[in-house]
Formats: structure tokens, sequence, C-alpha cells
């Protein structure tokens, strides 16, 4: 068995309405998958059941040999499943220095520490700096996180997910409202993360999806409704029948076709 | 190559987050002016006294609120408990070492009040502010009302009696004019404080900011909300107790005032008035409340509370940050986190 992160059967209701609908799934190790899908489709409902958000009605999780269906959140972080949210998730009033510091002794198991000050670890300090640095926020270290432009932003939202050094990533729309001219350089940070860590790149940017995934899964409707390698997806005329409407998309598949 | 970029940038990182933890001089002259002031102005030691021990109430509420974000209007439940124990122990010594030792009723006071902090927190941490806001204030009045019933044991309405705590470390006896208690109030504070600050500025009390910052990424990077919320609760409450104890112990007397609401509300309002978020702003806002009251008393007795008021109303609306905001402001400092 070689997926890190899989689910069998995964349901979850919202009253009477189905967000994720009987979906079984699987994420090999080092995988680079995309998760697509129509507006609605129900792909952050299902990262935040995966990730411990949101408790599913029936279904079961597996992350690394266990199921974690019922752990909370926080233990399926710690145990390796790492994400970046759709929106800015961060502690606007940190400086990227603390926040990455924090994020680094939560994952060495030293955050409850509370008889010495933050940054007498000169090795957490160090990591912190060249995690900072590697995904450009080495200008801004000591900024204040709520005044750095939204793409420096995004970025601390991915080097925040990496620093624990996740053995799977679930990407929510990590470009979603970049500018055109910082959006390359959040795909060379995706693109640059290790082999070995598996990621999942929720999407709507289709040049993206198919620049970065070996293989795409499309959800519609809470359903998995096709699965397969970049080029089966862009000619299945299925999938192009689903995003009928959404111009840009279709454009994407008819230039692919 | 220890001066290529990254280095430097390492270097620079490592001596931001050391500066930030750092003592300034007005800190250190704070603290000197709060000793020396009982030796300055002995008349005034009984006030001394009191501001110490509400600033230290302030400072445990500032804890939770200010750090956590966790809102309570019932802090003063763990106050009574602590004033009752050590009124309690300081009674049943009839004034002589062991059980009346001043030192060891600040600890059973402390150990009293956390224990039922820990308790209480599975409570007060469901829900949101609104639920936070009953729990506290619902289980604050469960105890007033329970110290109220079990007059036998706390005396009910005629307060608890006979209150002789020993010499403080066996060493210096109360005395009437109050400057051995202000000394001890004071010292209580400052190591209390000294120790929160520590706290603050740990993994620990970083981990609290990010919660109160955003719980839901503080989760997704592994941090055990719940329990780390249960923590500095029981925390707070162990250094409210204390307070409470500082209180029994100093004034001799232990009545059913201490669990009252108002001092919940008051506490609340002294942390507004300081700075919430900032630890100083529970000094500096319990020495502002103690000193308005007696100014403003001096002039009029009854009415003192319409000049608190619209104090509090000004400084709300139009000061962000209390009086530590005001400060920063004035100084020209960037208010920082």
């Amino acid at each position: 068995m070689n997926a890190i992160l899989q689910t069998k059967g995964l349901m979850r209701m919202f009253g009477g309405l189905t967000a994720t609908n009987n979906v079984t799934f699987s994420l090999p190790r080092g995988a680079r998958h995309a998760l697509i899908g129509p507006n609605g489709a129900g792909k952050t409902t299902f990262v935040n059941l995966l990730t411990g958000v949101l408790a599913p009605t029936s279904g079961d999780i597996f992350f690394d040999g266990q199921n974690v269906a019922s752990w909370p959140a926080y233990r399926r972080a710690r145990a390796g499943l790492a994400r970046t949210f759709q929106i800015n998730q961060l502690f606007l009033d940190f400086t990227p220095i603390e926040t990455l510091g924090f994020a680094l002794s939560e994952a060495r198991g030293e955050g409850a520490q509370f008889w010495r000050r933050i940054g007498t670890h000169r090795g957490v300090v160090d990591e912190s700096v060249d995690i900072l640095e590697r995904l450009g926020l080495g200008d801004v270290l000591t900024r204040r996180v709520g005044l750095l432009p939204y793409g420096k932003q995004r970025l601390l939202e991915i080097a925040i997910a990496v620093a624990g050094k996740p053995k799977a990533l679930l990407l929510d729309e990590p470009a979603a409202g970049v500018p055109e001219g910082e959006r390359e350089q959040i795909l060379q940070v995706i693109e640059g993360l290790p082999a070995e860590m598996a990621l999942m790149l929720i999407e709507h940017d289709m040049e993206l999806v198919f620049r970065f995934a070996k293989s795409i899964s499309v959800l519609v409707q809470g359903a998995l409704f096709a699965e397969g390698e970049p080029a089966e997806i862009a000619r299945d005329p299925r999938v192009k029948q689903v995003y009928l409407g959404e111009s840009e998309v279709e454009h994407h598949f008819e230039a692919r076709a | 190559m220890s001066d290529t970029p990254l280095q430097a940038d390492r270097d620079k990182a490592f001596a931001f987050l050391k500066a930030q933890a750092r003592w300034r001089w007005p800190e250190i002259a704070l603290w000197a002016f709060a000793f020396a002031s009982i030796l300055l102005m002995p008349s005034r030691a009984l006030l001394i006294n009191e501001i110490a021990i509400l600033a230290l109430f302030a400072l445990s509420l500032d804890l939770i609120l200010g750090y956590a974000g966790i809102v309570s209007l019932g802090h003063g439940a763990f106050f009574g408990v602590g004033a009752y124990t050590a009124g309690l122990l300081a009674k049943a010594g009839a004034g002589a070492a062991p059980l009346s030792d001043p030192t060891l009723g600040l600890l059973a006071a402390g150990a009293t009040a956390a224990m039922i902090g820990y308790a209480t927190s599975f409570l007060v941490l469901r829900g949101n502010d609104l639920t936070k806001l009953m729990v506290t204030l619902g289980i604050a009045l469960i105890f007033q009302e329970l110290a109220n019933k079990f007059s036998d044991i706390t005396g009910g309405a005629d307060g608890l009696q006979g209150v002789t705590p020993a010499k403080v470390l066996g060493l210096f006896d109360f005395d009437i004019y109050g400057k051995t208690a202000a000394f001890y109030s004071v010292t209580v504070l400052f190591l209390l404080f000294c120790a929160a600050r520590v706290i603050v500025h740990s993994p620990f009390g970083i981990s609290l900011r990010a919660i109160k910052g955003n719980a839901l990424r503080a989760r997704a990077i592994g941090v055990p909300v719940d329990a780390r919320l249960r923590a500095i609760y029981t925390l707070a409450a162990a250094y409210a107790g204390v307070a409470g104890a500082l209180l029994a112990q100093t004034t001799a007397q232990v009545s059913l005032d201490v669990l009252e609401f108002h001092r919940s509300a008051d506490t609340l309002l002294i942390v507004v008035l300081g700075g919430v978020g900032t630890l100083y702003g529970a000094v500096v806002g319990a020495a502002a409340f103690k000193m308005m009251y007696d100014f403003i008393s001096s002039y009029t007795q009854q009415y003192w509370q319409f000049w608190l008021g619209l104090i509090l109303v000004v400084l709300v609306l139009f000061v962000r940050g209390g009086i530590m905001g005001l400060i920063a402001r004035l100084t020209g400092q960037e208010e920082r986190a």
C-alpha cells in the first residue's frame, strides 16, 4: 500500500445537502496531484474533512496507515498532514520570523514550553530564516504580517505549512487572488518542494493544474467524477461538459483537445 | 563563511527575537518606584497594598483575556476561593506557623483556585464569547451562593473573623499601618509578574497569542488548542486565588464581598483601562483605577462612578489600547503585536 492519504466512502451532509458524496480516493506518497471541479463542487469541504476541520458524516480517512477520521485537526497536523488555506489564515500581528519559529517549535513538540523565551533555540531560528529565505520572504523577516503585500502573505501560508516537513500537503488554491506578476514565484515555490512530500493542489487555474499535476481528480457535486492523467482528463468530453459556462476553463480544454 | 547574507539574516532574526523580551528601563523604573513608594509615602501603604492586590487580580485576567482571548465575567470566583482558602488556613492556625504561615496560605490558595479553574475550564471553553461570559458569570454566582449557604465555614454574611496570619517568612509582622502588607503584596505581585512575563514571551505564550489570532490556523499547525487554553485558564485562576489570599491576609478578614460580581466587572474594567494584552496595563490600570477613585471620591462621594464611566467611555472610544496604548502613542512607539 503506497498511499499516504486515503478515503473510503467518505460522506458529509449539511442538513439535506450532500457536500461530499461517497468519495473513495487515494493520494500516493510523493504525489503531484490536482483536485479540480467547478464552483461549488465541494473541493474545500473535502479538504476540511481530510484535515479534521469538519467531521465526516460517515466513511473513513487513512493517513500514513492509520484511521484518522475521528482525530482532532491538531493531531492530524502533528502526524504530518499539512494544508494551506484558500483565504489567508495568518497571525496578522506576528512577524514572519515569529510565525515560522512558532510553527517549527510546535512541529518539534516544544510548543508547550513556558519557561524560556522564544528564539533561544538557535537551530529553530536558523531553520525559520532558511525556510523564509527559500520562499522569498527573506527581506520581510521582521515586518508585521498584516502589513505584508498579498503575494508575500500567500507565500507565508505555504511557508507555515511546509515548516514541519509534512508527509502530505494540501494546497487550497495557493495562487488565488495573486496578481499576475507574482504568480510565477508561487508556482516555482510549489515546484521546488521536496519530491517525497505528497502534494494535492486544489485549483481553478487550469494553467497551473496542467503545469503541475501528474494526475488529476475531478470532483462534481461532491462526488468523484473522473480520475486520470492530465492528458486523459483534458480529452474527456464529460469533464468538458461539467465545465460548460466557465469560459476560461472551457477555453483551456479546447486548447488541449 | 559567517558573513554571507543568509548568516546575516539569521543573526538579525536572532537579535530581533531576543530584543522582544528584553527588560526596558521604564519597566525597571516602574518597579523601583512601586517599592520605593512604600518608603516615600508610608501613610499611603494601605492604598499601595490595595493597588498591588488589584493589579495581581487584573494581571490574572489579562493572561486569559489579553493573551488567550478568553472573556470572563466571573473571574472573581477564583479571587474569592483564594481569599477563603487563605483566610480559613490562617484562622485554623490561630496566628501561629505552620498553618497560619502567609506563604503557605498563598500556595494553598493558588492551588485550590487552580484546581477549580481546571475543573471549570472544561465548561468555560465550550461555545462562543457570549456563552463564555454567561458560563463564567454563572459559575461565579454559584460560588457566591455557596459561600453564603455554608455560613458555618465561611461566616456567611458576617464574614470570616479571626483571620490571623503569622509573620511573613517568620520575620515580618503585619503592622496596622500596612507597611509590611504593602511590601508583601508588592513583592508577590512583582514575582508573579516576572513569571507571567517569562510565560507570555515563551513558545507556550506565543501559541496562546496564535490561538487568539487564528485558532483555525493554530490547529492546522498542530497546536492542541483546548489543552493550551485549559492550561492558561488554570494558571490565571491560580493567580487570582493568590490575589484573593493577599487580600484575606493583609486585611485579616474575608467577607462575602470577595465573591461579589462587581469585583469581576471592576477587574475587566481595569484591564481595558490599562490596556489589554500588555501585562503592564493591569498594573497601571489598577493604580489609575484606585487613584481615580480616591481623587474623585474626595470631591464627590456618591457620584464617582459617573466620572469613572465617562473616562472609560472616552478611553475605549477614542484611545485604542487603554493607558498603555496612549503611552505607546505619545512616546511614538509603534504598537507592536
